[in-house]
């Protein structure tokens, strides 16, 4: 099963992909979204979201600031104002 | 009845007049369709942004401890009036469109007793509302040294805004711009922007799921409005760039033939009053010859 995650800023959509499980550091502590993760909002903390693409795989990071996640039916979706990398 | 050489003046002065309105027209063309697909890039946010709103809005009750951006001041007698202009000109009627709206707006306020407030962005329409209302511009944000307003300027004029609402300078907030509907017409729309007026929309859509909030629900809130104000500002300095390669683009398109058309007319006296000259000379040296 894979997670569909969506990362998108004002100016563009960044990622639209279908992947293993996504690291999100949330104001209240990091949490890790894989699929089927119950209904969820949560603002995040600036930092680094880490993207596994495969289980075992390496994370692809890529920082944010200004962020909020939501999990829902279609997937994580994370809205940020900046992205980095 | 002019010169020669005086014709011959006026038509080449239309013909550079006419390669200045072509290469704006032109390049207003290249930009709007840049602008316009800035403008499609950036609605996925909005979209996304105003559907978390919409259902965190529709779970908490508007009380007297909701964040001030939601809930107001509580009184409604100082307006501040947004309105973003653009910064060249060349582009018809589209800075005086805003600007018409926005002084329209303000007369109204005034004959309610209200106090009336300006914030301007961009250059164009300075000059008009300072002539009138000389005492009551709070702010004139620049954007000229920027070559389009993007999300970094939008964020910097939705802080200014939530600072000076914080100071207590400002009940209400409309947002004047320039709504882009096609190439020939661009719509001047005002918006009340603080308070953040409730987005509908998105009720109940996940009832049978319940969602976990973390921090809670008011706190998210309360994060979020000051974002959602960016996205609105932003929205519409990407409407309003739009508009303006739109509006420049159609009225660059009239200029360049209305300059064709007095060229045509321009030659054609330019012709009769050649052959005019040359009949005359030839009459001059028949008579000659015949008085002989």
């Amino acid at each position: 099963m894979a997670l569909h995650f969506e990362l998108v800023t004002p100016a563009k959509l960044v990622r639209s992909e279908d992947v293993h499980m996504v690291v999100v550091p949330g104001t209240e502590g990091e949490f890790g979204v894989l699929a089927g993760h119950a209904p969820f909002m949560s603002t995040i903390a600036d930092g680094a979201l880490k993207i596994y693409k495969t289980e075992n795989g390496a994370p692809e990071e890529i920082t944010i600031t200004g962020g909020f996640a939501e999990v829902g039916d279609a997937g994580l979706t994370v809205l940020a104002e900046h992205v980095e990398g | 009845m002019a010169s020669l050489k005086e014709l011959k003046g006026r038509i080449n002065s239309v013909k550079s007049t006419q390669k200045i309105t072509k290469a704006k027209q032109m390049v207003a063309a290249a930009k709007l369709r840049k602008a316009q697909a800035a403008a499609e890039s950036a609605r996925p946010y909005a979209a996304r942004l105003a559907e978390v709103m919409g259902s965190l809005a529709s779970k908490i009750t508007v009380s007297e401890n909701s964040p001030k951006l939601l809930a107001g001041t509580g009184s409604d007698q100082v307006h501040l009036l947004v309105v973003a202009n653009s910064d060249k000109g060349l582009c018809g009627a589209f800075n005086s469109n805003i600007v018409k709206a926005a002084r329209l707006k303000a007369k109204e306020l005034e004959a309610q007793g209200k106090t009336v407030l300006f914030y301007l962005v961009g250059r164009k329409g300075r000059a008009v509302i300072k002539r009138e209302y000389p005492k009551q511009i709070a702010h004139m944000f620049d954007t000229s040294d920027v070559r389009d307003p993007g999300f970094n300027e939008a964020e910097k004029i939705a802080d200014e805004l939530v600072a000076m609402y914080e100071d207590g300078k400002f009940d209400i907030a409309h947002l004047f711009y320039s709504k882009f509907r096609s190439a020939l017409v661009q719509e001047p729309t005002c918006q009340q922007i603080i308070p953040v007026p409730a987005p509908t929309g998105g009720v109940a859509a996940d009832s049978e799921a319940v969602t976990e909030y973390e921090p809670e629900e008011e706190e998210i809130l309360a994060a979020l409005l000051p974002r959602y104000l960016k996205t609105q500002i932003f929205g519409a300095l990407l409407e309003n760039a739009a508009s303006e390669q739109g509006a420049s683009m159609t009225a660059m398109d009239n200029a360049t033939r209305n300059a064709g058309d007095l060229i045509n007319k321009l030659t054609i006296q330019y012709n009769r009053s050649r052959q005019a000259a040359i009949t005359t000379e030839l009459v001059e040296i028949i008579a000659g010859a015949e008085a002989l």
